[in-house]
């Protein structure tokens, strides 16, 4: 847009100047409005959770609410322990543990699924790794599938008492979350 | 203006084939590239622009804001706490659109007073200007629902205040204004259903305005622009290419309206709404001093101004239902105010009774307040009503040039003046 001939250089510069810094502009602009959607300080400040276990007896379970999931809380009695011990790792559908308080490339035996000197917890995200329905199996009326764990009644995903994928189309095994123990009675999830 | 031939020339064969089955890019290309617009248009012409921008600004960030909202009586004011202290940029997003619905009438105050000053509303932009009255009628009733939403004490109170005026109609038909009223409210009070479809009618309203601003740009486009001469567009000498000498106008004022506007937004983004909003609504206690926000603040005083309910009521609406038939009540042949010696100073007296309404609106009703405010409730009438169609016929106004051409350029027109851009016309 050159209209002054002596100095057409300057009038370029301040053109393309004023364009780039625009361009700058509306698009730092656009972050905000991108960031807004992403959870916010007060779903942040849910992210963790403690949990009194001291209630639950040997083969009950209880559901509890953590980011908005539920989370399966299982006190296994020592033949479904036993049971989950027994099987072969490579008949597994997914051998990776998928238990945020271990390796990442630990593989999915049954002590790998739980946390170590508390075996007979298993804590997991009680969200099917398919298409996130939640599996039956935390009632004593539900269906527990053909492996005695849990059963996801959208698409019939099987998993077993260690909560592993052994059936059906889900890819992997539920998922543990980050927990501890904060006394012999009571965890904290996240 | 609309006739001028189109130039748009598909650059790629996909262009060329879209242009054949769809040519939305050569109605663009000819309304907002080639468009021929006069050659003298100053800064006030660059309002249209801008409030285009600031329409699509609160849409986008009203969109944003209802992501978070919630409608309820009980959660609202909650929801636009926790917009301002939990929600990533939600205080940003939030000033935005809280600024933005003042930055959006500073703008239409600014552009309907450019039209009464250039004589934009007559022939051959009457329908454009009607078109203009309407969405400022719906942009206040917009503004109006919006400012309902957090649900503080002026919300409230605002709500009820307003609402109540269409009860004034008792006086006409007992029980009609109470039955409207009612059916405004859903209830026999205001309360949380009110706020949910205020809420829902907020959302919708912002697109029924944009509509009609696709008409007006429309009609805009038949007639052509108005310029600060008045005159009509006669040779294409008149005239330069939208872009890039009307855009770039465009951007420059836009950059300086947005500088305002960001400073708002980031320094003093309470400074135009009211300290009672950040109290919830509590339907038991009305606030000691009830204000609208400041753009209505003309409009209220001259509703407090008349010592009658209906009366009141129909004056602040006939105030800006009058502007409607502004192209019939301006008698002058000449547009222009610049070549009108009378009527200017008149314009100018408009002017400020308007912002003088404003001020004492937001004055307490009472004592020499009131007697001000009827005096200038006079003459914004009195302006309409005796001013323009007197002046009109009585003024005679000065020598008009015999073209833009000759406005810019002096007589002859030929002498390119010292540092203008070169034959911009040559294209």
């Amino acid at each position: 847009m050159a209209t002054d001939v002596e100095d057409p250089q300057r009038r370029d510069f301040l053109i393309i100047a004023g364009n780039a810094f625009a361009a700058v502009g509306a698009a730092s602009l656009i972050w905000p409005f991108v960031q807004q959607m992403n959870p916010d300080a007060g779903a942040k400040a849910l992210a963790s959770i403690e949990v009194d276990l001291s209630p639950i007896q040997q083969g009950q379970a209880i559901t509890v609410m953590w980011r908005g999931k539920p989370v399966f809380i299982r006190n296994r009695t020592p033949e479904e322990i036993e049971a989950a011990k027994k099987v072969p790792l490579n008949e597994l559908v997914d051998e990776a543990a998928r238990n945020e308080n271990v390796e990442a490339d630990a593989r999915a035996t049954d002590e790998n699924r739980t946390l170590k000197g508390h075996e007979n917890w298993l804590v997991m995200v009680g969200v099917c790794t398919h298409l996130g329905c939640i599996p039956k199996g935390q009632t004593l009326s539900d269906a527990k599938g053909d492996y005695g764990g849990w059963f996801c009644p959208c698409h019939g995903s099987h998993y077993d008492t260690a909560g592993r994928i052994r059936k059906g189309p889900a890819p992997r095994n539920l998922e543990v979350p980050t927990y501890e123990f904060v006394s012999d009675t009571k965890i904290k999830i996240g | 203006m609309a006739q001028h031939e189109s130039t748009y020339v598909p650059k790629s064969a996909i262009a060329k084939w879209w242009d054949q089955r769809l040519p939305i890019m050569r109605l663009m290309h000819d309304s907002f590239v080639d468009y021929p617009t006069p050659r003298n248009l100053n800064f006030l012409w660059t309002f249209g622009g801008i409030l285009t921008f600031v329409l699509v600004a609160q849409i986008v960030t009203g969109i944003v804001l209802a992501m978070h909202y919630q409608p309820s009586a009980e959660d609202a004011f909650n929801s636009v706490e926790n917009i301002r202290r939990n929600v990533n940029y939600g205080y940003m997003i939030r000033n935005f659109h809280a600024v933005g619905a003042s930055m959006f009438f500073i703008a239409v105050y600014i552009h309907i007073f450019r039209g009464l000053y250039y004589g934009s509303y007559k022939a051959p932009r009457e329908i454009l200007w009607i078109l203009g009255v309407l969405i400022f009628l719906v942009m206040m009733a917009t503004a109006f629902m919006g400012y309902a939403l957090p649900w503080g004490q002026m919300s409230f109170w605002g709500v009820t205040v307003i609402t109540n005026l269409f009860s004034s109609l008792d006086g006409i038909f007992p029980g009609l204004g109470t039955a409207i009223v009612e059916w405004l409210w859903g209830g026999y009070a205001v309360t949380g259903v009110t706020l949910n479809r205020f809420f829902s009618l907020h959302y919708l309203l912002p697109f029924v305005i944009l509509g009609l601003v696709i008409l007006h740009v429309w009609a805009l486009h038949v007639a052509g622009q108005n310029n600060p001469t008045g005159l009509d567009v006669k040779t294409k000498s008149d005239t330069v290419p939208m872009s890039p000498y009307a855009i770039s106008k465009d951007f420059l004022w836009m950059f300086v309206f947005l500088i305002m506007f960001a400073w708002f937004v980031f320094f003093l983004p309470d400074y135009l709404g009211h300290a009672d909003n950040y109290i919830e609504a509590n339907p038991l206690v009305t606030p000691p001093h009830i204000v609208p926000e400041w753009y209505f603040l003309p409009f209220y005083a001259i509703l407090r101004a008349i010592p009658d309910k209906l009366g009141g009521v129909v004056a602040m609406f006939a105030a800006i239902a009058i502007l409607v038939f502004v192209p019939w009540l301006d008698t002058s042949r000449v547009r222009s105010s610049k070549y009108r010696p009378i009527y200017k100073w008149f314009f100018w007296l408009f002017a400020f009774s308007c912002l003088a309404l404003g001020y004492l609106g937001s004055k307490p009703a009472e004592g020499v307040y009131v007697f001000w405010a009827r005096i200038f409730t006079f003459y914004y009438f009195a302006h309409f009503l005796i001013v323009m169609p007197i002046v009109g016929i009585l003024e005679t106004p000065k020598k008009l040039p015999r073209s833009i051409t000759e406005a810019v350029l002096g007589e002859g027109g030929a002498a390119t003046p010292k540092g203008a851009a070169a034959a911009p016309e040559r294209r």
